[in-house]
């Protein structure tokens, strides 16, 4: 009974129970600050079951609709509506469901890490209530089926993401961070809005499906698509947009960091779902195949040269990330390439998007798991700066193995997650392109050469004077790290069982047009 | 040329505020800036709902059938309480800027860089 109504109303309760938790948490630690710990790890807890449950049906039984407001939950078209899906639904097909697990599982481990890294500081009670909102802007615009409710959750993310990149102030200098990244979120999202609009002018829709069904690319769609793929293309800090990027991720708290690689994951799912669900075909898919191709290499050659040089460990890691960024479009632009082609398509263009979408969830896997390890060790010395490292592993022998992992894992080395998404992506883009191949690879190499002068500065050499007292982190932080470095090497020893249940669906998933339509609007499409 | 009147005010009121945004040296008035480019685009999506003689659209007692579009007066409304929230946080930081700089000229935001 219980787990029937909570199997069928899973898409709401994913996320009412961390909106609600993120207003119930700072009434509870005016109480006391246990209580809120067990609220917040608590509704954290349900909320992940709730999304892997959902997300495990939806690999089961194909696409889930969630129509707010109506008599049935899959009545998207109400019978006095003309046929039009008036009302606010949620679509939560096999691509949102696969970003729904690389939410659950990050942020899963993110609380259990944080409880412990933040129990000094002060404010907390705001720390997780905008943690939470950050946790439901996320969820929500993963899943939901309609363009203007995916634009409150872009905001509802932007307003809480950055409130927490400037919530160590830090002499003012995170605030220049936030200011940074929000000025230009909220510029991105009008534009977003004004996208929307046009929309609407055209079409009198706001559902994505009925969007797609009656494109015509005319030259308003034109100018919307730009609107809308730059600017979430800047929020996933693709290389001509990606100045806030290095300045928020070393600013805010490492935990939060952590969260903001998953937001901007699903800012690129945006990026995804308005290119191939919205427009698909109707597009020149070439022209903007190749823009997603070009934004991936100068995000992949820009970001890693820019890390090499960076001495604080945040700023070269979150470089990095802009780096590894550009992968995932590389390998989705080959994809929308020869979208028209179905034997390019089948022979390389499905291998090379799964590829690029396997990136995603390694990505937001082995990179929450280096910011994490660098957290703890800003957790126990206080620096991010490089030069002020060293000695570690003595002292800190967990955190040295997480960061290996983590650190074999970006730079593509087996039997590391990271490798069999590379790999996917190497062998179709050389089907493609041969030298687009060879830049991923020397970017790859680039990325081990800077990992491993981190690792050196780090960890290695005599233990220095100032650091003999250092201890390991708390158990707690251990364990969320622990969790996302599981992931890392289950993925990497198991690529294909990852790729065949949960990746080639949300390939397939986004790929095809048609299917999202007619799950949508009914047969009749 | 009079039915497009409210768009060329939006573009209008785009123009100001991305100048406002990109010339202008103080925060508040950089944040005044992306305030009107709210209003811009508010007023954009407020009036691709208007019809021309138009009645509110309430269908009990309703004199004729000419009626504007609800959608977007409820598009509209969402965002003016995003807009509100935005500023809220943007004029936050302002204040925090003021109380660790004594300034909010972005001249003086100059120390994220190494």
């Amino acid at each position: 009974m219980i787990t029937s109504f909570i199997v069928e109303n899973s898409p709401a309760l994913m996320v009412i129970v961390p909106f609600i938790a993120a207003f119930v948490a700072p009434l509870t630690g005016r109480v006391a600050p246990a209580v809120r710990a067990w609220i917040v790890g608590g509704a954290m807890a349900i909320t992940s079951a709730i999304t892997l449950l959902l997300a495990s049906d939806v690999y089961a039984h194909g696409t889930r609709l969630y129509v707010f407001g109506a008599q049935a939950a899959t009545q998207t078209i109400a019978p006095d509506s003309g046929g039009i899906p008036v009302r606010i639904m949620f679509t939560v097909d096999p691509m949102s469901a696969l970003m729904l697990v690389i939410t659950a599982v990050l942020a899963f481990a993110v609380v259990l890490y944080s409880l412990t890294s933040e129990r000094d500081h002060t404010g907390l009670g705001s720390y997780y209530t905008l943690f939470l909102l950050m946790v439901t802007g996320i969820l929500g615009m993963v899943s939901t089926g309609d363009i203007f409710n995916f634009f409150v959750f872009l905001e509802i993310l932007s307003i809480a993401s950055a409130g927490l990149i400037a919530f160590r102030i830090d002499g003012g200098i995170a605030v220049e961070a936030a200011i940074k990244y929000f000025v230009l979120s909220t510029l991105g999202a009008l534009a977003v809005l004004i996208a929307i609009g046009i929309y609407y002018g055209q079409y009198n829709a706001l559902n994505m499906a009925l969007i797609a069904q009656r494109m015509q690319y005319t030259l308003l769609d034109q100018v919307a698509l730009v609107l809308i793929v730059a600017a979430l293309a800047m929020k996933c800090g693709a290389v001509p947009m990606h100045f806030w990027t290095p300045d928020a991720y070393s600013m805010a708290p490492s935990s939060i960091t952590a969260l903001l690689v998953v937001a901007s994951q699903a800012s690129l799912y945006g990026l995804f779902r308005a290119v191939f669900t919205l427009y698909n075909v109707t597009l020149n898919a070439a022209c903007i195949g190749w823009l997603l191709i070009v934004l991936g290499v100068l995000s992949m050659v820009v970001g890693v040269t820019m890390a090499i040089p960076q001495k604080n460990v945040k700023r070269l890691m979150a470089y990095h990330a802009i780096s590894q960024t550009g992968y995932m479009l590389l390998g989705v632009g080959v994809g929308l390439a020869v979208l028209g082609n179905q034997s390019f398509l089948s022979a390389f263009g499905y291998v090379a998007m799964e590829g690029g979408i396997f990136h995603i969830i390694n990505h937001a896997m082995y990179k929450g798991l280096l910011f994490l390890t660098a957290g703890a060790i800003f957790f126990r010395i206080g620096t991010y700066d490089l030069n002020r490292m060293g000695g570690l592993g003595h002292s800190m022998k967990w955190t040295m193995v997480f960061f290996i992992i983590g650190a074999l894992a970006i730079a593509g080395i087996p039997p590391f997650n990271g490798y069999a998404s590379k790999l996917m992506i190497y062998e179709s883009v050389f089907a493609f392109n041969p030298i687009l191949s060879v830049i991923a690879m020397v970017v790859s190499i680039l990325t081990l050469a800077s990992f491993v002068k981190v690792f050196h500065s780090i960890f290695m050499g005599p233990v220095l004077p100032e650091y003999k007292d250092v201890k390991e982190v708390p158990r707690p932080m251990l364990i969320g790290m622990g969790i996302l470095a599981l992931v890392v090497i289950a993925f990497g020893l198991f690529p294909s069982i990852v790729v065949d249940t949960l990746v080639a669906p949300a390939a397939h998933a986004l790929a095809d047009q048609g299917m999202y339509i007619a799950t949508v609007i009914g047969g009749g499409a | 040329m009079l039915a497009n009147l409210p768009y060329i005010v939006v573009v209008v009121l785009f123009l100001i505020g991305l100048a406002t945004i990109v010339l202008k040296r103080n925060l508040i008035k950089i944040f005044l800036g992306i305030v009107i480019l709210e209003s811009a685009v508010n007023l954009f999506i407020v009036s691709l709902g208007y019809r021309e003689g138009g009645i509110a659209p309430i269908y009990t007692n309703a004199p004729g059938t000419l009626m504007v579009l609800p959608t977007p007066q409820a598009l509209t409304l969402t965002s003016i309480v995003i807009g509100v929230a935005t500023s809220a946080l943007l004029l936050s930081f302002a204040i925090v800027i003021w109380k660790k700089y004594g300034s909010i000229e972005i001249g003086f935001l100059r120390r994220l860089k190494e």
